[in-house]
């Protein structure tokens, strides 16, 4: 099945929001939030696109182009990943790591927002090619 | 005060960053570096007669349907041109000879294999028809003097 590419880029614009207040008020409950969401995004389904479904879709025109849903799912599980460690980082009082962490992760989601580009999409083969190779 | 600056420098380098990879994103170069040409073999599908457009996609790549269905339109379209789509994942020996980082990668192949012109990100129509007029004009020195050498 394929998904409306709209609805994870609404759910990025609102992910760069609360990472931004993440930063702004360096409340660890806002990215326990956001960590939330990224779980359900990368292992159900995003909260922010059922919003997008919800109350945005329905005042649109139909997509373009519909799009396969997994690489915006990956997305998300690399966005759990910083979010995790920017946690971490707050639990264990290394502001540094905390704030590098959820700035990563806003990177992310502002270049997903703004420019329609799926950062964690893209570092997937990056990470593939350090892996051993099968052939075929 | 530390974290508006963060957010300050992260929101500016999102905008530089976002800026350039607009401009470069699907943008076709010719390609600089000397390389053995490729083979069918090479990537287990016949290289067509006059040119090959060789995609590397992945599963987790958002613009390959979009760059698969404009090549498949340039190739039917131009007589003896071939589209290739290679699963990037399962050809990571192909991925590596080839200097690919992102999907999608599209390699323009002349007549003999040769690797004229390559896009990462997704390629526009109009360009990859640029592309392929070169790659199709192009002298085949190689099919004309079969060479020993490996």
């Amino acid at each position: 099945m394929h998904i409306d590419p709209r609805g994870p880029r609404f759910g990025a614009a609102i992910t760069t929001l609360l990472l931004a207040a993440v930063l702004v008020t360096g409340s660890p409950w806002l990215l326990a939030v956001q960590t939330i969401v990224f779980s359900l995004g990368a292992f159900h389904s995003s909260p922010y696109v059922a919003v997008y479904r919800r109350y945005v879709r329905p005042r649109l025109g139909p997509p373009r182009e519909l799009e396969d849903p997994r690489p915006p799912r990956f997305a998300q599980g690399v966005g759990l990943v910083f979010a995790t460690v920017g946690l971490i980082g707050f639990a264990a009082g290394i502001t540094p790591l905390a704030l590098g962490a959820t700035a990563v992760a806003l990177l992310a989601a502002f270049l997903n927002a703004a420019f329609g580009f799926c950062l964690g999409c893209e570092m997937y083969l990056m990470i593939r090619r350090l892996q051993p190779g099968r052939t075929q | 005060m530390t974290g508006i600056a963060v957010l300050v420098a992260t929101l500016v380098a999102g905008v530089v960053a976002g800026v350039v990879m607009r401009h470069r994103n699907g943008r076709p170069r010719s390609e600089r570096k000397e390389r053995a040409p490729v083979t069918g073999d090479d990537l287990g599908a016949e290289l067509g007669e006059r040119a090959t457009l060789v995609q590397f996609s992945t599963a987790f790549c958002q613009p390959c349907r979009a760059t698969r269905r404009i090549l498949g339109e340039v190739a039917a379209m131009v007589p003896g041109v071939r589209h290739v789509e290679i699963d990037a994942e399962a050809r990571l020996d192909l991925v590596r000879r080839f200097d690919v980082l992102r999907t999608p990668t599209v390699l323009v192949l002349d007549g003999s294999g040769d690797i004229v012109t390559r896009a990462s990100g997704q390629p526009r129509k109009a360009d990859v028809i640029a592309a392929l007029g070169a790659a199709v004009d192009r002298p085949s020195h190689r099919s004309s003097q079969p060479s020993d050498k490996v």
